[in-house]
């Protein structure tokens, strides 16, 4: 198996820790991992990607090449689009909807979302919406995450184990939280695939 | 894979590498993309009980002087700057491969092939052949680790400091590392020849030419190095010559990895000249592939010119600038590339911006309204956070060439007439390299005003300790600028009027000015509350 994900935002939006917590999980489950990931200059409310390659054989490349990737998971609905190039025919979009609105030009939001309408598998989630539900907008990212493991080649207890690991050090309120909106970002999925 | 694998940047595992290799001392300097090799030390426990050194230095040069220091005391040291910090640091760096060194010494460069967050994409191996050291340059995180291990041993075998390269992919990248052992630290001792560190010139010529004798030495390593290797291939219409990670982006490109031309791996310097000849003498042509400048393909061109052909970066196979992907690798092969959709016409470039809050936004807007009866075109600037201040909305900045440039830019500005010409620094770059050109210009009593910008951090690589922080006014009066024309202020909207009106009264001044607006960065700040309620909390 090989799952070869771009993961996009804006600078602080916190997409590392989904790369972390897919990390974790894909360690816990004895796969290879290569993630890169943007610091410095671009992570002051910049675009920021990272490539995130998950595989039961040794990877080669700390890049994903273009028109391979099986999954784009963006936390901003804009930003998703930007990597298309890099999307796989079979591959799936899983972004957010709520903007992150840091420029003067932004588009009209209408404009994106069709956009994101016309990729064949998309998934298009409110995940603030859906984090404010589990307890704190600030878990966005994890619904994301939610979202998205569906289309992961990793069972779902070890991204639920990837989280309490995460998340441990700050309590167990916050590791409910956290694994709350993971499941209900799953369910937004399994309802709208 | 192993279970007990630690999952570390490319970094990281060099800085656990160089722990666990017995290092006693790391300088550095911040720098994307090598910032988080000290800032893995400083957090680790391991380094901690060892007492290994751990701060962070005012600039590369005394960096990299402190480890040659710390070398001659029979010790082993490493120091990590990005690859621009490598000319800061370059004339003790080269003259380090003169002294030799007594513990093992490990200088490691990232650099920034596409200027992901640079100025421009020098590439350090340059630096290592110019130095007529080996050079050490991992092809992914494992290697990473090794080669900080391993380094400081073949530094201290070869008596020369070792060049680690990296580039911004190798640096933050993460994988699967295998540790080893921890070795200990090496006893305090001192160089058995007590002339070494001596470079007069009649010492530094007998040091040259061992120096240049022992490049057969380091030759020998490379050809025996595992780090290098050949692969072999049935199909020799061509070979194939990668370094460091080009060689990830060369087998991605063929199923389980299998690249049907045979290919040399070269992650150690100097260039295996064996292998090299081998593989040319036994394919009909060759493409190099490496990270950077075309260092490999013109030497390779220089020693072997005799008619093949050898594709590369200088014949346009490859492109001449940015860093490598496995997408212009295949297609410098010839295989096809199949893209996914292209990006909608909708999506608009989104720069990188000062955060909302920032102190640096207030400095700006006081800047630019004071600079209005003067035109615009007056302002030099430095390297760090407040360099977004030249995208809009402010454009308030006319410059930024290097860390330090600004107040000897604004007074050479000064001596050819335009007056008054502004310099805007940062509290870590006014004393990586602000100072001594401050100097320059109260020597010459230029009408020049400075604006340190001080938010009491190093903010751009992510808000690490500035040597500034509580003395930038003292050093400022130390430096001779008249105490009053040093200007502390606020910069808070509630202050805009004053201090524009300040900063036109220093504007008018004929001398040197210093204007310090002072407020802490808004990132370091919400970190530091964080962290003290949840101490109040404990």
């Amino acid at each position: 198996m090989k799952n070869d994900i771009i993961l996009a935002g804006v600078g602080g939006q916190g997409i590392l820790s989904i790369a972390a917590a897919i990390g974790l999980a894909a360690v816990n489950s004895n796969l290879y991992i290569k993630q890169s990931e943007v610091h410095g200059m671009s992570q002051r409310g910049g675009d920021v990607q990272s490539h995130l390659r998950i595989s039961d054989k040794p990877i080669a490349s700390d890049l994903i090449p273009a028109g391979k990737a099986d999954m784009i998971i963006s936390v901003e609905p804009m930003e998703g689009l930007r990597y298309l190039p890099f999307l796989a025919q079979t591959g799936w979009l899983v972004t957010n909807v709520t903007p992150f609105n840091n420029i003067p030009d932004y588009p009209n939001i209408d404009d994106i979302l069709s956009k994101i309408k016309a990729v064949k598998n998309h998934i298009a989630i409110d995940a603030d919406a859906i984090a404010k539900e589990a307890g704190s907008t600030k878990a966005s990212n994890i619904v994301m995450l939610g979202a998205a493991s569906l289309f992961l080649d990793i069972p779902f207890e070890k991204i639920e184990e990837g989280i309490r690991q995460l998340f441990g050090r700050k309590g167990d309120d916050v590791v409910q939280l956290n694994l709350k909106a993971l499941r209900l970002g799953r369910e937004f999925s399994e309802k709208n695939k | 894979m192993n279970n007990n694998k630690l999952l570390l940047l490319g970094d990281e595992a060099i800085a656990q590498g160089a722990i666990d290799g017995g290092l006693s001392g790391i300088y550095a300097y911040p720098g994307t993309p090598s910032t988080e090799i000290m800032e893995y030390v400083q957090a680790s426990k391991q380094a901690a009980e060892l007492n290994i050194h751990r701060q962070w230095s005012a600039n590369e040069k005394t960096a990299m002087e402190a480890a040659i220091g710390m070398s001659y005391a029979g010790k082993r040291a490493m120091v990590c700057f990005k690859h621009v910090g490598l000319n800061v640091a370059a004339d003790a760096f080269i003259n380090a491969s003169i002294t030799g060194v007594n513990g093992g010494l490990i200088v490691v460069s990232a650099d920034d092939p596409s200027m992901h967050s640079s100025q421009n994409e020098q590439d350090s191996r340059f630096y290592g052949k110019f130095s007529m050291i080996p050079i050490l340059e991992p092809s992914n995180q494992q290697e990473a680790y090794d080669m900080a291990y391993f380094g400081f041993e073949l530094s201290e075998r070869l008596n020369v400091p070792v060049l680690m390269r990296i580039t911004t992919r190798m640096a933050h990248s993460r994988a699967g590392v295998q540790r080893r052992e921890s070795r200990p630290q090496n006893e305090l001792r001192l160089p058995s020849d007590p002339r070494q560190f001596v470079l007069l010139p009649s010492i530094a010529r007998k040091n040259y030419k061992k120096l240049l004798v022992s490049q057969t030495a380091m030759e020998l390593e490379s050809e025996k190095s595992a780090y290098n290797q050949m692969i072999e291939g049935t199909d020799k219409s061509l070979g194939i010559i990668t370094t460091g990670i080009a060689y990830n982006y060369l087998i991605e490109n063929f199923p389980d990895h299998k690249c049907p031309h045979p290919v040399l791996k070269i992650c150690q310097y100097p260039i295996p000249r064996k292998q090299v000849t081998e593989l040319y003498n036994s394919c009909s042509k060759l493409l190099i592939l490496e990270e950077g400048y075309p260092l490999v393909e013109e030497m390779i061109k220089g020693f072997l010119n005799i008619g093949k052909t050898i594709h590369g970066r200088l014949d346009g196979t490859l492109p001449r600038d940015g860093e490598l992907n496995p997408n212009i690798v295949a297609k410098a092969l010839g295989l096809t590339v199949t893209e996914g959709e292209p990006v909608p016409e909708v999506v608009k470039n989104r720069p990188p911006s000062l955060c909302q809050g920032c102190g640096h936004r207030d400095v700006y807007e006081d800047l630019n309204e004071a600079l209005k009866e003067y035109g615009t075109g007056r302002v030099f600037s430095d390297i760090g956070c407040y360099t977004l201040g030249a995208l809009p909305p402010y454009n308030a900045i006319n410059s930024c060439v290097d860390m330090g440039a600004s107040i000897t830019m604004a007074k050479g500005a000064a001596d050819a007439g335009l007056v008054p010409a502004v310099a805007v620094i940062g509290d870590s770059t006014f004393t990586h390299s602000g100072m001594t050109g401050l100097l320059d210009a109260v020597v010459e009593n230029s009408p020049i005003t400075v604006i340190i910008s001080d938010n009491s951090t190093t903010g751009m690589t992510g808000g690490q300790h500035s040597s500034a922080t509580g003395r930038i006014v003292e050093i400022c009066k130390g430096i001779g600028v008249h105490p009053d024309h040093i200007r502390v202020v606020t910069p808070l909207k509630k202050n805009h009027e004053e201090n524009v009106k300040i900063i036109k009264e220093e504007l008018a001044y004929n001398g040197v000015s210093v204007i310090i607006p002072q407020r802490e960065c808004i990132q370091t700040f919400a970190r530091r509350k964080k962290a003290e309620k949840k101490e109040t909390n404990e």
